[in-house]
């Protein structure tokens, strides 16, 4: 295991943070199960952070188990509806229909650039 | 292939209980009475190391090779690999089970720290892999271990707990008959609960150590809609699967044979009446150290083995060489008997293994070799293995499962020499059939062995002390002797024996020579008797001559008389010449 360097100033700091470079490409999948209000949702709120906070740099994915169910296995998917983080690494993971707008964005290690999205929720997130 | 067999007939009141699914898992299906509940899941919980995924496995992999059941594992716990090398010892080959669509293995692994929960969510990822695996190859039989799994990957429980009610539910509409393994909590059969929504069967594994031998136990909490053996049973992991040892059939029944069986010393035969004892009962024989119960077990054993049957030695004190060595020097070769694959030792140390796993041995070298006589010598080594208490009941089950095969066992046990010969110390000698007793008896500065029958039940035995004595052809009893202080063995009988056959053939002698003289007299009568009679007739002789001689006189007389007569008529007649010519005529008549 490599000895960290050694760090200077903050700015160092910030930077060897690892967070996603400002101009990375973002691939993500989401799985979800037919057209059940949840997933609706989650459709829904994944399009619009992506739209807010990646414009033009994502590709998202949307498999539904239901017609896919030899998807399921390989990526280890157990409850529904999942969000995979496949690029930037690393491999994240965030379950639930995504109305959770801060813990999204950090799971995607995105820093907000614009205020709060507004986001359709059950009545749970925040 | 075994097939499960339900050892108790229904009771007619019942209309019919819920469809059991064989478990293929030995011993397993006699105490539930056929197997889980089909269709329905059933929790097997349990400490750490107790055996659940194996047990969970053998299900799946027994359903699959002998029901033709193909099965789903989810395994939440360990990938397919590993679960493959972790059965391989067991003999289970998941691969090729897999191969060939028997069996699937799915490994579902969620980890907390990749996680991030955003909102709202359900398993239904769960469902689908299930549903996909479990339609891929037609299964029918599922094992989930251990779904507490995702008790801590997922922070949400009341969604867990939901979501594990509805696939319960799930499985039973399918019709799938599972098991599900959870560990066991404090106070709880399972850590988080899952009794509450699984309480259709319950199993319950346990493992201790008791003495510094450990033992594994089984038990069927609860079982709905069926009645089971409700005790614990001990079970063993062997290189075969699991084996839950045997329940001994709840009711005693047995058939009785009338075959006499020899003990293979005549007069031992003899002291129970004829010609040996009944076929298919237990004899025990007890004594204390050096009497010769191994010795008297080599003759029982060679009587068998003559007689073409096939037997089994359980030694466990001696190795096989040393009792085929010691038996020779009283004459009888155990060796020619091995070599024909009718004797098979089987010598191991008590102190190897735990006594369960001493009864399960013995149960497996019964079942491979399948002998028609088991001596088993002695039994008190099995006392090393555990304590009096699980040592009369492991040997009860013995018993009973000889008695069932209808095997003819000789058993041997060490009396402890005291006073209390009587009682053996494990105290089996209510189990047995028959009991020989050899006992040391000391007179007259030695030591000399006896032996009499205790019990011999449904025989009329003797009830003597034969002495027992073992020359180099075997064993010999021999009677022995009441003299006036009592009974007499050893140097003092062989003297007694000595001055009874010096008087015997003094006696003998004595009527020799009585003969003898009897003889010489009718003799010597004889002769006299003899003397008489030639006297007799020699006198008859002269008698007979004189008779003659006297009749010639008298008919010479008479005749005499009649010339005379004649002769003086003739002179009255006319006269003339008379003178003359009766003189000439009276000469001629």
């Amino acid at each position: 295991m490599k000895r960290p360097k050694s760090i200077g100033s903050i700015k160092a700091f910030e930077e060897s943070l690892p967070g996603a470079p400002p101009e990375a490409h973002y691939s993500l999948r989401l799985f979800i199960t037919g057209t059940t209000p949840r997933c609706v949702r989650a459709i829904k709120n994944i399009r619009a952070i992506c739209e807010d906070n990646l414009p033009g740099r994502y590709e998202l994915e949307v498999i539904d188990i239901y017609q896919h169910p030899e998807q399921a296995k390989p990526e280890q998917i157990v409850v529904t509806p999942t969000l995979v983080k496949k690029l930037p690494l690393p491999h994240r993971r965030m379950i639930g229909d995504l109305s959770d707008n801060e813990r999204v964005l950090a799971g995607l290690d995105i820093i907000p650039v614009s205020g709060p999205v507004k986001l359709t929720g059950s009545g749970h997130g925040s | 292939m075994r097939s499960a067999k339900s050892k108790i007939t229904k009771p007619k009141t019942l209309l019919g209980g819920i469809p059991k699914c064989p478990t293929g898992i030995h011993g397993l299906d006699e105490i539930t009475l056929g197997g889980i509940p089909r269709g329905r899941p059933t929790l097997v919980c349990g400490g750490a190391g107790c055996g659940k995924t194996l047990l969970g496995m053998e299900f799946l992999v027994r359903g699959a090779t002998e029901f033709d059941e193909p099965g789903v594992c989810l395994s939440f716990e360990e990938t397919a690999a590993e679960l493959a090398s972790n059965v391989a010892s067991l003999g289970f080959d998941l691969n090729a089970l897999i191969a060939s669509k028997k069996l699937s293995i799915d490994h579902i692994y969620l980890e907390r720290s990749l996680i991030e929960e955003t909102g709202e969510y359900d398993l239904e990822g769960l469902f689908v892999r299930l549903g996909h695996a479990v339609d891929s190859i037609g299964a029918k039989r599922v094992l989930l271990d251990s779904v507490e799994a995702l008790f801590a990957g997922l922070e949400n429980q009341s969604i867990l707990r939901a979501e594990l009610r509805r696939l319960f539910r799930w499985l039973k509409d399918r019709n799938l008959t599972t098991i599900v393994t959870g560990e066991r909590g404090q106070g709880t059969l399972t850590r988080h609960g899952l009794e509450e929504y699984l309480s259709d069967c319950v199993i319950l594994l346990d493992h201790e150590v008791t003495e510094t031998v450990l033992t594994r136990r089984l038990r069927v909490v609860k079982y709905r809609g069926s009645t089971h053996g409700m005790n614990e049973y001990p079970f063993l992991i062997e290189s075969d699967g699991i084996s839950v040892l045997p329940v001994t059939s709840m009711e005693l029944k047995y058939t009785a044979s009338t075959a006499r069986v020899s003990t293979g010393v005549p007069a031992l035969d003899k002291m129970f009446g004829g010609a040996g004892y009944f076929r298919g009962s237990s004899i025990l024989v007890s004594g204390t150290a050096g009497t010769g119960k191994t010795s008297l077990t080599a003759h029982f054993v060679n009587a068998g083995c003559a007689r073409g049957e096939r037997c089994v030695f359980f030694s466990f004190e001696e190795s096989a060489e040393q009792i085929m060595r010691n038996m020779r020097s009283i004459g009888i070769d155990l060796n020619r008997w091995v070599e024909k694959g009718l004797l098979h030792f089987h010598c191991v140390r008590p102190t190897t293994f735990g006594l369960e796993m001493h009864l399960l041995k013995i149960h497996k070298v019964i079942k491979e070799f399948d002998p028609s006589i088991v001596v088993v010598d002695p039994l008190t080594g099995l006392l090393h293995a555990g304590t009096a208490f699980e040592t009369r009941s492991i040997l009860l089950r013995l018993v009973d499962f000889l008695k069932e095969k209808q095997i003819s066992a000789f058993l041997t046990t060490l009396s402890s020499g005291s006073d209390a010969q009587e009682q053996t110390e494990i105290d089996i000698s209510s189990l047995v059939d028959a009991w020989l007793l050899l006992r040391d008896i000391e007179s007259g500065g030695e030591r000399n062995r006896g032996i009499y029958i205790l019990k011999a039940r449904g025989v009329a035995h003797s009830n003597q002390i034969r002495e027992f004595i073992l020359t180099n052809h075997g064993v010999e009893l021999r009677e022995v002797y009441l003299g006036e202080e009592g009974m007499l063995t050893g140097s003092a009988r062989v003297m007694q024996e000595a001055k009874d056959a010096s008087s015997a053939m003094a006696g003998r002698q004595e009527i020799e020579r009585k003969q003898l003289l009897l003889k010489r007299k009718r003799m010597v009568l004889d002769a006299q008797i003899a003397a008489l009679q030639l006297d007799l007739a020699t006198e008859e002789q002269e008698s007979q001559q004189l008779i003659a001689q006297e009749k010639l006189k008298v008919t010479k007389w008479e005749r005499d008389r009649g010339d005379m007569a004649d002769s003086r008529s003739v002179n009255q007649g006319p006269p003339g010449d008379g003178g003359r010519a009766m003189k000439v005529n009276g000469g001629r008549k």
